[in-house]
Formats: structure tokens, sequence, C-alpha cells
């Protein structure tokens, strides 16, 4: 299933190492390649026909996301708006995800848009993951505002993320970056990790 | 930096939205059915009140929803917001025009 | 060897830690804790520097930010201008000299870093006075997140100044066992040396936190010097203190002249004497303090002068037990000296009746000699962030202050900053902003006890003296100082009265008083008493001056924080970015994109470079990375509904597999971005924009859909960096195409102009390609679409496969060349929201048969038919070698007039042709296509160069290129 890797390039691929550096302050790593479909769907039932498709119900409030299992493996939807979703998937699932979507979406009005390679993804936590997130984002990241499962689109420094909480007690946080951003975000994780670096050094 | 509540993601700091303008200031139904003089008036001609106005914005940087806010434009004070289709909420005594 | 005014015992300084420093040429020592100002008194340097417009001798009048005089500039460890004395910390090495009201500031770039912090909280609490540590632990108590900040780097407030007790124990063991819960409560952040200085909508308070500057040499350089926290607070407990004011009288400002609550806090905080022999210029209680601290510490007070009729009866016993001489009904009308007081004139205040108005000068002055004066004018609660909050404020003729008034609802006050004196006033104050905030949260505030205080003995009520009384000199100049950093007298606030300003804002600007670093925190109720005394009226029908942040002065380096270089603006990057680097690009910012500008081979310039790639388009291959035009999925079964009203032409028509260029205008009828439109399916198309634009034309479509059209069945996605885009160029790209995708019909019936393909690439397992036959240079080409992922190896794929043909790589600069040779216009560059379709020479992209687009009813608008509307040609300079400015104007004269001259239009696009051997430009021209065969001028430098208007398409009109 990964056999053309030697084809792909993943927006960070050459910062594997400078993120991995930022450790144990800051636990970040790319997931490249996850598959990534822009959903939009504003009929109840087509929705939920869409997260029966998927084994994962579509989250139902503004600013929350959803995770579970079914047989396109672990699947998490993330709330972008009142009739858009973002589904993420595994690597190399978009064939058939984006095929059941559609199937599911079915007679009602809707769309299903690959947008995989539109953003990249980049997995964070740590002891200070909070504390580096807060010197740009606005967001009030503390676990009794943002409980697990918060997806909230919005601005870290100067570039547009959606960013979920994927454990608000463990500070696991999930970023995905529109892909031409990906390097200066990943250039402001690590200066914003400068200090923690040096604190536990 | 002000908190605009958008009204699907709630409050959220004013860089993540877009001012659009006076709101209710609808498409003509047949714009070749006016006259120039009507279809400029369309096009270029806005309110500009000392007090309470209707506005859309949009939460550009977030769910990317249009949406309408009464602001008060002597103190920037949001009166309320409302989504796209809901008609705008009663004026209240503090939502006369000051002219 | 110990500092001649140090005590050796007491005060909040480390005395194992001995400081060297340097000030003014002269090496002292001081200690860990101390500030510049508290090191230099203690060393017996009263004198900073000279006054910026009188040069006098000027020394340190106050012990915080409010000082208005001891500027200095720092020199090392960083050259750093416009501090003052009381508010830098004491650090080993640290060189510094006084300052005459204007600094230096570094040639070098500082090596600091500075960073800016989010921080939420359900109660902020601003000052960590008694007031402020119980309304943070009240709120804390309760299980509120709180934030704390004082601008000290100790806590206490104003008990640092004081030998006060609390529950019978010295207040330092209240206040540190306060601070140690305040640190041991989760969700209690606790900052020191950090000033709230500016409170804005919504509980938005910003504070600048000086994190290492005490460290000076020792700073880590890792660690951010300052920091801007960001401070998003649900309720704000301002507990900001009072400053001192001080009485203007004649030569009130020189050295050794201090607020005596100031010279309390540097014998109580930092144990240091201000000098040998002081005299007390009192008009309150609080002053008699100063005069019994200070004599208790050795130092010799010569007398307390009580503007007041009577002393108060208990202190002045107390002072007489001290042999002080109180002279009650007395004022300080003059002093001597040089750069330090050497003696003060005392005179018997006339009037009697307590009142400011009656305060006069009577009979003979009397002179004491002293090198300390400490002067007690009662005090101003610090409401400069309840100002800013939104808070009314309320003049209070007994303290002779503005006092908060009405309060926003997530605003409360309290401790001294109301106005209130009293130790055990202060504390309930503390605890009931505390327990109110802590409950408008939802958070439950246990009982707190209030720890006991000792009652003030406060026998008599102040007297409110701006000035003592009495005329200029007729011969000097004024010497009674009001504002002491702008150097500015009560006779520069008479003059402003005289000249009819009234206006306390006026007055302000007229005579700079309060513009200085200090903004006015000492002079500023003064110039406003002296205004309404000089105008007759009340000082409550006076509005004070607005308090604007920022409350203390912000470097901007620490505004700035971590946006500067590469940080400052994030810099888009295509999927092939790091193959244009490695082969030497230059690049050109397009919005925030980078794009390629041109690939110089060694050796070569700029125009030799685009001649080259030129070349290879026009005459062999060439290859460019495109990925950063918009692109936009526009899924639903109205898509060509809505895409017709959004585009000039129709869309709907198109078929599946098949391309239209189309034109955006706005409902004003101006083009606002243009692209290809591609079909899908019959509810799918896929839309490109420019680069500049694409996010912009994305809000336009959720515009309309959302709140115009929300019937239709159309839905818009952005896929710009889903898909790598890369235009392969040329009478050779077929074979390169061909080359790499084997199963592609590239024949020429086969894949016809603008039409689109998917096709798998000869790449690697699984890459498949969007070929789009499409050109935007004239010459056969395939702008070849992959995901982003897929970017690097088809590109790489594609250089390889068109080695054999001399494949080039081309940048922005190449573009623009071949699609000018063409009149293809660029939006943006020939377009700038006051052209149209027809001004483009564009009318065939215009649908006649559409009822309605969005542009469409303006098309008919007078002003839009005019005949002399700008349109779109092209220039032909008679000299071939000239190339023409980009802005340059058009004018039809041959010999340039005296001003204003008739424009005709301007050059919007200048450029050298390979093909055309020769230069060209395209410009908007009045009734340009009338003009055409025409010879106009365009004015570069002195001279006026002739050009020949041309039709806007210069190379192959007859599109014979096109199909390779």
């Amino acid at each position: 299933m990964t056999a053309d890797t030697s084809v792909r390039t993943s927006p960070l691929a050459a910062w594997t190492d400078r993120l991995a550096a930022l450790a144990p302050a800051l636990d970040v790593a790319e997931r490249p390649f996850l598959t990534q479909l822009t959903v939009r769907a504003r009929d109840a039932v087509a929705v939920a026909r869409m997260g029966e498709a998927l084994g994962v119900a579509f989250p139902a409030d503004p600013c929350t996301s959803t995770r579970g299992g079914g047989p396109f493996g672990d699947v998490e939807v993330l709330w972008m708006g009142p009739d858009e979703f973002l589904v993420v998937a595994g690597p190399d699932r978009r064939a058939l995800v984006e095929d059941a979507l559609r199937a599911a979406v079915r007679p009602a009005r809707g769309a299903v848009v690959d947008t995989s390679a539109q953003r990249t993804t980049l997995a964070l936590s740590g002891p200070h993951a909070r504390d580096v997130l807060a010197h740009g984002c606005a967001i009030d990241l503390h676990p009794s505002a943002a409980p697990t499962g918060t997806c909230v689109q919005t601005l870290l420094a100067r570039a547009g993320v959606v960013l979920r909480v994927d454990d608000a007690e463990c500070d696991a946080f999930t970023l995905l970056v529109r892909s031409s951003f990906a390097e200066y975000l990943a250039a402001w994780l690590c200066d914003a990790s400068v200090e923690y670096r040096a604190a536990l050094s | 930096m002000q908190l605009i509540p958008c009204p699907w993601c709630g409050p959220r700091e004013e860089a993540e939205f877009h001012y659009g303008g006076q709101a209710h200031v609808a498409y003509p139904e047949d714009p070749g059915a006016l006259t120039d003089q009507e279809w400029a008036r369309f096009v270029f001609f806005r309110d500009n009140p000392c007090g309470p106005f209707a506005e859309r914005w949009s939460h550009s940087a977030g769910c990317r929803r249009w949406f309408n806010a009464v602001r008060d434009t002597r103190t920037y004070e949001l009166l309320s917001v409302y989504r796209v289709g809901e008609p705008r909420p009663d004026a209240s005594e503090r939502d006369e025009v000051v002219s | 060897m110990s500092a001649a005014f140090r005590l050796p015992t007491g005060g909040h300084v480390d005395r194992g830690t001995e400081l060297r420093f340097t000030f003014n040429g002269r090496s002292m020592t001081g200690y860990r804790g101390d500030t510049l100002a508290s090191a230099l008194l203690a060393n017996g340097e009263h004198r900073i520097g000279t006054s910026v417009k009188f040069g006098r001798p000027r020394g340190i009048v106050a012990a915080g930010s409010e000082d208005p005089t001891s500027l200095v500039q720092i020199e090392q460890p960083f050259p750093e201008p416009m501090l003052t004395a009381t508010t830098v910390e004491l650090y080993d090495g640290l060189v510094a000299h006084g300052l005459p009201g204007r600094g230096r500031l570094a040639d070098e770039p500082d090596p600091a870093r500075y960073d800016a912090k989010h921080a939420h909280c359900d109660v902020l609490v601003v000052g960590t006075g008694p007031a402020g540590l119980m309304a943070a632990l009240t709120a804390a108590r309760g299980g509120a997140r709180v934030v704390v900040v004082d601008e000290q780097s100790r806590a206490g407030g104003a008990l640092l100044g004081t030998r006060e007790y609390l529950d019978e124990r010295p207040w330092t063991e209240w206040v540190d066992d306060t601070v140690a819960e305040l640190r041991g409560t989760p969700g209690v952040l606790l900052l020191e040396r950090t000033t709230a200085f500016g409170v804005y909508q919504d509980g938005f308070v910003l504070a600048l936190q000086r994190r290492t500057d005490h460290l000076g040499f020792d700073a880590p350089a890792h660690a951010a010097r300052q920091r801007v926290w960001r401070i998003r607070a649900a309720q704000t407990v301002l507990a900001t203190g009072a400053h001192e004011r001080p009485v203007v009288f004649a030569d009130n400002d020189r050295p050794g002249i201090m607020l005596a609550g100031s010279a309390r806090t540097y014998l109580h905080r930092y144990g240091v004497l201000p000098g040998t022999r002081a005299v007390v210029f009192a008009t309150d209680d609080s002053a008699y303090a100063a005069a019994l601290d200070l004599a208790n510490a050795g130092m010799e007070v010569a007398a307390v002068v009580d503007a007041r009729p009577t002393a108060p009866r208990l202190l002045r016993a107390r002072c007489c037990a001290h042999g002080i001489d109180v002279r009650a009904g007395h004022v300080v009308t003059g002093t001597e000296g040089g750069d330090r007081v050497s003696a003060v004139h005392v005179a018997p205040a006339a009037g009697s009746d307590g009142s400011a108005d009656a305060i006069g000068t009577a009979g003979a002055a009397d002179t004491i000699d002293c090198d300390t004066l400490l002067v007690g004018g009662g005090w101003n609660p610090v409401v400069h962030l309840f100002s800013q909050a939104g808070g009314t404020l309320r003049y209070d003729s007994r303290l002779g202050a503005h006092v908060p008034g009405q309060a926003p609802a997530t605003v409360r006050v309290a401790g001294s900053a109301t106005g209130a004196h009293d130790l055990s006033a202060c504390l309930r104050q503390g605890w009931e902003a505390g327990c109110e905030a802590a409950l408008a949260t939802g958070s439950r505030p246990d009982e707190v006890a209030l720890p006991a205080s000792e009652p003030r003995a406060g026998e008599q009520p102040g007297l409110v003296l701006w000035r003592v009384p009495g005329e200029a000199p007729r011969d000097a100049p004024d010497t009674r100082f009001v504002d002491l950093q702008r150097d500015a007298t009560v006779s520069d606030v008479l003059r402003a009265t005289g000249a009819g300003l009234s206006s306390l804002e006026h007055v302000k600007r007229y005579t700079t008083i309060g513009t200085a670093h200090d903004q006015g925190k000492t002079s500023g109720t003064i110039t406003a008493g002296i205004v309404a005394e000089a105008l007759g009226v009340e000082l409550s029908d006076q509005r004070p001056t607005t308090f604007r942040p920022p409350y203390t002065p912000v470097p901007f380096a620490a505004l700035a924080g971590r946006d500067r270089g590469e940080l400052h603006d994030p810099a888009r990057v295509t999927a092939v970015h790091a193959w244009h680097v490695a082969r030497g690009a230059l690049f050109e910012d397009v919005g925030q994109w980078k794009r390629p500008w041109y690939f110089p081979l060694p050796g070569e310039d700029m125009d030799t470079a685009v001649l080259r790639e030129c070349r290879a388009a026009r005459e062999g291959v060439a290859l460019m990375d495109g990925s950063t035009l918009g692109k936009i999925d526009v899924q639903g079964r109205d898509a060509g509904r809505f895409l017709d009203m959004l585009y000039t032409n129709k869309m709907s028509g198109l078929r599946v597999g098949r391309i239209r260029y189309g034109l955006m205008c706005g409902v004003d009828g101006m083009v606002i971005d243009d692209g290809t439109v591609i079909r899908l399916a019959e509810d799918r198309f896929l839309v490109t924009t420019t680069t500049g634009n694409a996010a912009m034309v994305l809000d336009w479509m959720e515009e309309w859909l959302q709140t115009e059209w929300p019937h239709l069945d159309v839905y818009a996605a952005s896929v710009t960096e889903h898909w790598a885009t890369f235009p392969l160029v040329g009478p050779r790209s077929r074979d390169v195409l061909a080359a790499l995708a084997p199963g592609l019909d590239v024949g020429n019936d086969a894949f016809e102009f603008m039409a689109w393909r998917d096709t798998v690439l000869d790449v690697g397992p699984g890459v498949t390609a969007r070929v789009c036959r499409i050109s935007f240079s004239g010459e056969l080409a395939y702008e070849i679409n992959v995901t982003a992922w897929h970017g690097p190896a088809v590109w790489e794929a594609l250089m390889a496969a068109g080695e054999a043909y001399g494949i080039t790589p081309y940048g922005t600069e190449t573009m623009h060349v071949l699609r000018a040779e063409k009149g293809y216009p660029i939006i943006g560059q020939e377009t700038d929201a006051t052209v149209t379709p027809q001004d483009l020479g564009m009318a065939w992209a215009v649908s006649k048969k559409k009822a309605d687009f969005l542009g469409k009813r303006s098309f008919d608008r007078a002003e839009n038919n005019r005949p002399d509307r700008k349109q779109l040609v092209g220039l032909l300079p008679l000299d071939r070698d000239v190339r023409l400015p980009e802005g340059a104007q058009v004018v039809d004269t041959d010999d340039l007039p005296e001003p204003p001259v008739r424009m005709l239009g301007h050059v919007t696009s200048s450029y050298r042709s390979a093909a055309l051997d020769r230069t060209f430009a395209l410009a908007v021209v009045r009734s340009g296509r009338e003009r055409v065969g025409e010879i106009l001028h365009v004015p570069v430098g002195d001279g006026l160069v002739p050009v020949t208007v041309t039709e806007s398409v210069l190379y192959d009109k007859e599109g014979a290129r096109r199909d390779g």
C-alpha cells in the first residue's frame, strides 16, 4: 500500500529531524499522507448515513470532532462549519472512503472533495505542548475550556490551522495546516520551543 | 483585540474575521429593470449611521460562515449577532440611530 | 567599601551579593535587589543629568515608574535609551549615564529575544499590594483561574515603603506566605516584574514582563528577555495603588528634592538614606511618616513645613520628641543649590482657613539649610487602567484627585487606587473585589480572614495645594516646574490659558505637559488644578486628559516579539520549492508566496536569463512551477448556473472534458479576477484563480452562496495546495509529455486545445495526472496537475524527460514576458479595479446571451461607455533598446509644458522581448484603441520617450503557434 513512497514527498519531509529534536519539551511529528476529504452536507439523514458508513458519528456540535473505527480503519471527523466536515483516515484510503461518502450523501445535496494533500498534519504533545501553542494561539486550551475532542479553526501565529485536542489531560494536540504554510509553522514551532528545550536540557 | 461572537464558533478575536459591509442589501431581482440611478444606488451607496448598524461579517479564519451583526459604530460594541436568513433582532431602546 | 548612604541593616536587598556598576563615569557598588536609582542614592549620587530645554541639573524624584526625571541611557551590556533609573534593576557590570531628555538607539541589532504569550483567566489582578494580594487570594481559594501581575520584583506594593505589621507580624511574612500560597495553587499564574500597560475591549489586557533584564550580562540567550502577555480576563481587579503628588514652588526641580513617600521606599525597601539633613514639606499627615522614619533611621530632619494652619497634634508631638521643628501654616517658597539642593526658603502661609485658594505667603522667608527636601502633596489614585477599561472618573475635592467612578461590569478597583488610605480599608476592598470577581465567574470564594493591621493615625485631613502662590520673577525664567521632564512651568500653563485654551487636552498639547516618558503621572493633576484656578472653574467640571495605553513605555522590540525575520510573515512555498532553491532560483514575492522569478545560470544577469528562458519556451520546451495558482472545486447540481453568474461568459454550456477561460467582475463591472474553468462532470467544475486572489475568490463565492443564493445546490472547496501545477510550454512540450504519459494520445486532434485528460504518468506506481491543454504564452503548452505529494517526483521526471530537448525551468518574469507578447493581461497588473473587460479588449469574453451575471448591469452605465476610457494597448518605443519603467505616465505632447499635464494613461508592463528582438510595453491609454499607430510620449527622467501605440497582441497574431 505504501509502494509509491519513493515518489511521494510530504510537505515536512525535510523537517523530520528538526522536529524530532524538540523532544522531550515538545513531541512533534508530521503524520504524512493521511487521507483527507472535505465533506459538505446539511441534511441530517445524509450526515447520519455517512457516519454509519465510516463507523463514526459525525460531530453534532460546532468546534468538536469525533473519532472511531470502522471498515476504513480509524477515522476522525472534524467539524469545519455547520455543513462542512473534514474526514481524516489513514494513508491510501482515499478512493474507498470517497466512494463510501459519495454513496451515503446521495440523494441529498452535498459534496465530497479529496483534499488529502491540501493540508498536512502534525501531532503535538509533551509537557510544554500547551505552553508552546499559547505563544501563538489566542484560544483558551485549558482542559476546562477545551476538553478532549475540541476542534477549532483559528490562527496559530500567522498561519491558519485546524487545532484538535486529542487528549486534554495529557496535552496532546493535532494541528492541520495548509501545505504551503507547513514550513513556516514548523519553523515557528521550533522557535517557540527554544526556551522549553533549554529549560529541560 | 475585540472579541466577535461567531454564531457558530463563539467569541473569537477580531483578527479571525472579515468585514462585509452593510447587511440586508439584497441583490436586485432583475438588475436589467433598474434605472442607472437605482442600480448605482445598489452598487455604490451604503448607510453610515452613528449608532447601531446591521453589518455582515465572515468568520474567515474559522468556520468561514457569513453572519450578520448589529454593531454600535460609536462604541464598537456588538449588540447582537444572527445567522444569515434569521431576521434582524427587534430594535431595542439602545437600537435607535443617533442622527 | 559600603556606600555612604546605605544603612548597615534593613531593606529588602541581598547584602551578600555586591554588584559593581558605572554611572556617569563613576564606578560604584550596590546590591542585588537595588534599582539603579537606589544604588545611586546609596552612593550619594543625586544628580542624574540635565533637563531637556534649560539644561538644569535633575535628580531622582520618585521610586517607581512615575518618576519624571531620572532618565538614563544604558551602554552596557547593550545600548538602550530612555529608561528611568527608578525602574532599572541593578546588575553587575551595568554601565549607564544620565540623559538630557533624549537617548541614542543602538546601531547594531539587538541580540535579545522577545516574545509573546496568551493567558486566559477568570480573574486578573493587577497589583500585589495588600489589596491586590487579598483579591488574588480570595479568588484563588474560591477555585478561580487567576492571573496576578505586578510591576515590581517583589510583592508588597505600598507596604514596601513601610514597616507595617499584619497579624502582629512584619508585613513581609504575610505577603510572603500569601505569595507562596498563590504560587502553590493550581490555576494561578503570578507574574512579577510585569506591568499591565493597556486595557482593551472584552477583558483584554496587555502586560509587559521583564524576564531577564535584571540579570544583565548573565541573561541566558535562549530566554526571552521581555514578554508581552496577552491576557484575556473574564473579570479584572485593579489594585494599582496611588502616586504621590508634588507641590509646585520656585526651583522645585533641584536634585535632592523628592517625594516624601518615595524617600520612605528608599529607606525601607533599600536601606538607603536620601541625604544627611532633610526638610519635609507636608500638606497631609502621610509626609510626617517620612520625617519620623528618617529620623528614626538616624537622619537629621531639620523641619516639617506643614501648609495646613495647624499641625496634627499627635504627629507634631512625635516630631518634637525627635527634635524636629514643625512649622504649621508655612510653605516652601523656593530653594537654593546647584547640583544638589542646599537650602529651602520657608515662609508663613497667608490665610488660615485651610482652603487652597486662601493660601498665599506673608512675611519674610526663612532659610533652612538642608541637602534633602521631601515633598508630600497628597496622593493620586492610579486610575490609568481603570479609565482605559471604560470606567468613568470623578473628581474628589477632598483628595484633590480623580477617583474611579462608574466601573464597567467586569472591572473592580480596590485599595488606594480607590482613594482609600487606610491599610485595613485596602485589605477589605481587596477581599470584596476578589469575592465579587470570583462569584461573577462562577467560583465560590471561601471566607478569607482579613489580616489585622494597626489603625492609621489619620488625625487631620490633607490640604489640596497645587502650587505655592507667588509671581514669576520678571527678569529671569520661571523655575516653578510643573512637568520636570518637559521643562514646563506654571508660566507655560498660564500662557496657554491666557491664549484662550480651556480644555486640558489643548493645554497638554500647547505646553507638552504630560507627553514625556512618564505621561504626566506626577504633573497631570497639578496642571488641571492650575488651569482650573486660572480659569476660575471647578476642577470637577474639567475633563481630565485621556489615559491612553501604554501605561509605561514598551519597547518596540517587545511589541514585535517573534514576528521578525523569517517569522515576520509566512513564506508560502510549493512542493517543489527545495528544487528551485537548489537550482539557484531568485524568488519573487506574490502575496505570501515565494515564486521562482528566474533561474540564472552562473554569470547570467536577469535580462540574459529571462531572454534565454523566453527563447526556450518559444523555440524548445520550458517548465514552470505554477502550483501557486488558486484552485477551487465547485460541485453541485447548480454549479453551472452559479458559475454563469460569477463569470462574464457562459460556463454552463461547457462540455465535460473541456476548458474555458473566464473573467470575473464585481457588481460594478470591474474585472476582479480571471482564470480557467474545467468541467470535470455534469455537476462538477475546477476553477483556477490568479495566485494573489485565491482566497478572495473563494470568499467571493461563499459570500454569494451563503448570503444571496443559499437555495443553490453548490459547494466550493479550495484545493490550491492539493495540486501541484506545472505548465510545460513550447513546441517540444508534446514530445516531453508523450515520453512521460505513454498511455495518453497527445495528437492535436485527440487532445485538442482547451481540453483536459486524466492520465497515468510513467513516474511511479499510482502517479496520475490531470493534463490541461491551455496556454498562457501562445505556444503549444500543457498544464500538468498532480497531487502535491507527487510534485517533486513528477517535476524531476519532466526535467529528465525534457533533457534531450533542452528543457529549461523558467520563472514568473519569463511568464510575464511571454504572456505580454501575446497581450494577455495580468489581473492586478494591467487592472486596478477601474478596468472593465471591454477596456481590456476582451468583450469577446462577455456573454451577450445571459440574462444576468455579476457586473452585467454596470456595463450599460454611461461612465463605462465613454469613448475616452483607458484601454489596453501595446507601446513600442521608437528606440528598440529603451525599456519604459512600469508605472510611467503617457502623454500626447513631445514638449512637456508646466504642470498640470494631461495624462493619457500609464505603462502597466514593460519588458525586453527575445521573440520581437526589442523592448515593448503594455499600457492603459485614453481612447487607446483609436490611437493605434499614433506616436505618444512617456516622460522618463528629464526626457520624453517617443512610443508607437499598437494593438496589445504583438506576437503570433494569427495564433499559429498554439498547436505546435
